[in-house]
């Protein structure tokens, strides 16, 4: 099949970008949306063009390196995948598909589609960590955890940290992410020990490097790969007005 | 001439870690501080041995290539990590899991090692339970198992289908940690392309800022390279694409041997490739043998849907070769196995290039719940790629590049041929022999990074601790820029017409045909030329658009391919060498009458690590001879 596409190009971080319009043919249905990308690129190479540039890694869903706005929605127009398992199968011949980085005022375009990330790490340097030393863990059963708890930590523990659900807030908000770390260990009684100071340390980056207020307007949970659900926020409130 | 030590120590295998321990110099805690190590890698090997070096006081600078730590190719692990607890009560213990690695690598690992990586297993779980990595747990509250190829027990722990996603991301939590203590010191986006050697020591590397394309040098007092494995040299493999061998063979050339290069294991249970532009192969975990059964049609060419062919003209293939282990053979067996019946003519798909994996027996017995309990987002993640959901019908799949055993050479501490410089996880040879059995990637690189190399390391160190802070003015830096920055010159001025990718997918044929699942003289011969011919194209027709002070992802690309053009002529070489079949080296010349590998201890129980001797001469090979005092030398079998 063939499709349009219009694809935010901007050389660097000072300058300013803007849509181009490309036409690709020879799309096939069994492509991935990254693969159709690889295509086109092709293309702009043999053309003596630069390609455009966008992250990837393990094309499988897991790493969180990919990340783009398509058509309107973080990771595209599918639910619950990441943009690297987005197949073509979504698309039909004809289609304009309209294709952007992340945009929020945390994340800096670095090239094209690839954005800074790096506060999203920030806030997990601030606190996102049981504080345990190499060599002095007990036996894992000397403490039992509950079957569900343990569940529920897994449940929330499986944030890749794309950003899409900061792409899709329209405050820009990383609450749905920080919420899952601060949940996952809430539920664990091996992160209880240091419960009130992680949730402020994590909730204070948050804020300093520029992310917005959450209004749970719940873009996030609709938009997350990974199905990370909004009662992780409610739980981060909780942990929250219990710190102080 | 290099020479090989393995400084094995004295005493009982039992004994051996603990004695060395015991012997090891240590730095005090006020020294510490004064030394750098530089680590390159954030997987469970280099963020496990960055957070623990971290934690002891040294000053660590750490190093990856994707924009977070968190995204190191370990995310991706899916079935699990083993240890000996013996929680199942099935008769595990440390020995058993030093006997049956030294078995699933076909006896061509060192049994030191072995012992050793088996005997801190248990540490690392308790490691990551402190730390919070949920892993699986029973209605007790204690922590479940499974078992996975080629044993009898069951020892994998694991998180769902995410085992190494969890563990990466306790790791990851535990070097923020040492970030926000401010002992280790990040730095992402950032590619290694060369060591630093001075006075025969490895004190620093190179490496270019990938966002503005800038060189950077970087000193330490030691450096450890954690930078994975090599599997993306057959161009489609299970690894995440950007993985490379660069840092390793950057290495080598400074003088670092380079052990089994040919050993690497190919997956059996991969999704198949669907298109010609397919730019990776997704990984099915081996932890869905436990339910799932491998068959094929018992009819060459049989097209009916799989749901219509009858119970009795369905060929099990693996319970019925290998009926002690059935569908749990290890998983150089496992693969050789599809590929015979897929090359007999009965494969399945339109390629005929699959097997069916099929769970309509488990979910008979155990209820669809219990099935989508152990195994629902894999299966998820196969519909969304192939189409087909696996509670409806069979998954297809067939054999992926996927592990390197092969890697660099290190002794018993974990140091290359180069002093000062150490390698764990993926990047060494050290601990699988000719086949890793499944789980103990994870487990290994783990024990590597936050058990072992901390005690190596500092036993190394303990003589530096005058030895000032490196400047990056010196002529050596000054000389390894120079080289990285002619290097990436002559790439840019190519100026040809094909890209960096299709040499990448050519090469990654000529590997997977001649060097890959099996291997004869005579296509190890062509393929040697196929390589050359290749790598004279490439120098001379390659395009890269864009500048090299920039973001420049296609000139990233070349650069990692120049490598693997050097690094597949040393695997030809390596199995051109290895006139035996082991593990999942096959070579066809070796084998029983039924078709089995056959090893040749007399001539080959030994590790073949390769010096560099230059570009134009032929590597030089060193023989570490193996010698097995604990584990009985036998014909590996599984049936
Ligand atoms: C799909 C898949 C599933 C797997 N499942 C399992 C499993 O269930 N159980 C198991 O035990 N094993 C499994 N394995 C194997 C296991 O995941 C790996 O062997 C292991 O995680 C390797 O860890 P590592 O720390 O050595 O390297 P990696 O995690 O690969 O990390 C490499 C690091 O080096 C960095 N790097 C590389 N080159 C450079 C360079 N030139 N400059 C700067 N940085 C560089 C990267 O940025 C990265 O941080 C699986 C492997 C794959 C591919
Ligand atoms: S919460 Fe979801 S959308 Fe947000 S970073 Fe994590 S996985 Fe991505
Ligand atoms: S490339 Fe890793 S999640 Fe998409």
């Amino acid at each position: 099949m063939k499709v349009t596409l219009k694809i935010w190009r901007q050389e660097n971080a000072r300058s300013k970008g803007s849509f181009q319009t490309y036409e690709l043919d020879g799309v096939s249905v069994e492509m991935s949306f990254l693969e159709m990308l690889d295509s086109l690129n092709t293309k702009l190479i043999k053309e003596g063009k630069e390609p455009v540039a966008f992250d990837h890694d393990c094309r499988e869903g897991i790493c969180g390196s990919c990340g783009m706005y398509i058509n309107g929605h973080p990771h595209g127009p599918a639910t619950g995948i990441t943009t690297c398992h987005l197949s073509m199968r979504y698309f039909k011949d004809g289609d304009t598909i309209t294709v952007e980085p992340w945009r929020a005022k945390a994340f800096p375009v670095i090239k094209d589609l690839i954005i800074d990330r790096n506060a999203l790490d920030k806030i997990q340097i601030a606190g996102g960590f049981i504080s345990v030393n190499v060599g002095s863990a007990a036996e894992s059963h000397a403490m039992p955890v509950k079957k569900n708890n343990s569940d529920d930590a897994f449940d929330s523990a499986i944030c890749i940290g794309c950003g899409a659900c900061v792409a899709a807030c329209k405050n820009a908000s990383a609450a749905l992410f920080v919420s899952a770390k601060i949940s996952q260990f809430a539920l664990l009684p091996q992160g209880r020990v240091e419960a009130k100071e992680r949730v402020r340390a994590m909730v204070a980056k948050m804020d300093e490097v520029g992310f917005g207020n959450c209004s749970n307007t719940g873009a996030c949970e609709a938009e997350c790969p990974k199905h990370i659900k909004l009662v992780n926020i409610a739980r981060m409130n909780r942990e929250f007005y219990k710190a102080y | 001439m290099t020479k090989l030590e393995s400084k094995i120590p004295e005493g009982p295998i039992a004994e051996k870690w603990t004695l060395y321990k015991n012997k090891a110099n240590l730095v005090n805690t006020a020294n510490k501080k004064r030394l750098d190590i530089i680590v390159v890698g954030t997987g469970l090997a280099g963020a496990g041995a960055a957070s623990s070096l971290g934690e002891l006081g040294y000053n660590v600078k750490n190093f990856c290539y994707q924009d977070s730590p968190r995204r190191a190719h370990s995310v991706a692990a899916q079935g699990g990590i083993n240890a000996a607890k013996n929680y199942k009560n099935d008769g595990d213990s440390v020995y058993r899991l030093f006997y049956d690695m030294i078995k699933g690598g076909d006896y061509r690992a060192r049994e030191a090692n072995v012992y050793r990586a088996a005997e801190v297993s248990n540490d690392v779980i308790d490691h990551y339970t402190a730390m919070g990595v949920p892993f699986a747990r029973d209605y007790g509250g204690n922590l479940d198992n499974r078992s996975f190829g080629g044993v009898q027990v069951s020892r994998t722990f694991y998180a769902k289908g995410q085992t190494g996603q969890q563990c990466l991301l306790g790791t990851y939590s535990s070097l923020n940690r040492q970030i926000n203590k401010g002992s280790v010191t990040m730095y992402p986006r950032r590619e290694m392309l060369d060591i630093v050697i001075i006075d025969g020591r490895a004190r620093g590397i190179i490496v270019r800022n990938l966002i503005t394309g800038e060189i950077e040098r970087h000193s330490a007092h030691a450096v450890v390279l954690a930078t994975g494995g090599y599997g993306t040299i057959y161009y489609l493999s299970t690894l995440a694409v950007n993985s490379n061998a660069s840092a390793a063979w950057k290495a080598h050339r400074k003088g670092a041997l380079f052990a089994n290069p040919s050993f690497v294991q190919i997956h059996p249970t991969s999704i198949p490739q669907l298109n010609e532009y397919q730019a990776k192969l997704t990984l099915m975990s081996e932890s869905l043998r436990n339910d799932g059964r491998i068959w094929v049609p018992a009819k060459q060419g049989d097209k009916r849907h799989p749901n219509e062919i009858p119970e009795e003209e369905r060929d099990y293939f693996l319970e019925r070769k290998y009926p002690a282990f059935g569908n749990l053979v290890p998983r150089d067996v496992a693969s050789r196995a599809a590929k015979e019946r897929c090359d007999s003519g009965y494969g399945v798909g339109e390629t005929g290039l699959a097997v069916n994996l099929d769970f309509r027996d488990a979910m008979k017995k155990q209820g669809k719940a219990a099935i989508e309990n152990k195994y629902g987002n894999l299966f998820e993640m196969y519909e969304t790629i192939a189409g087909t959901s696996p509670y409806n019908e069979p998954m297809r799949i067939y054999p992926a590049g996927h592990y390197t055993m092969g890697g660099l050479w290190v002794d018993y501490e974990l140091m290359t041929t180069i002093k000062g410089l150490f390698s764990i996880g993926e990047s060494n040879f050290s601990d699988h022999g000719a086949n890793r059995l499944g789980a103990s990637s994870l487990m290994q690189a783990s024990g590597d990074g936050y058990f072992i190399l901390p005690y190596t390391i500092g036993n190394y160190l303990s003589d530096q601790i005058r030895v000032p802070r490196f400047d990056t003015s010196l002529p050596e830096f000054e000389e390894a820029e120079k080289e990285v920055l002619e290097k990436i010159n002559r790439l840019m001025s190519i100026k040809g017409t094909q890209t960096a990718t299709s040499f990448h997918k050519r090469l990654g044929r000529i590997m997977w045909d001649h060097c890959g699942m099996s291997r004869n003289e005579k296509g190890l011969l062509k393929a040697r030329d196929l390589v050359t011919e290749l790598e004279k194209e490439f120098w001379s027709d390659l395009a890269i658009p864009g500048k090299p002070e920039d973001l420049n992802m296609e000139l990233e690309k070349a650069g990692r391919i120049a490598d693997y053009f050097e690094l597949a002529q040393l695997m030809i070489t390596d199995a051109l060498n290895r006139k035996e079949s082991c593990g999942a080296h096959f070579r066809e010349e070796s084998q029983t009458p039924e078709g089995e590998a056959m090893r040749d201890d007399e001539n080959f129980m030994y590790v073949a690590a390769w010096e560099f001797t230059g570009d134009t001469k032929a590597p030089l090979m060193h023989r570490e001879e193996l010698v097995y005092e604990e584990v009985e030398v036998k014909v590996r079998s599984y049936k």
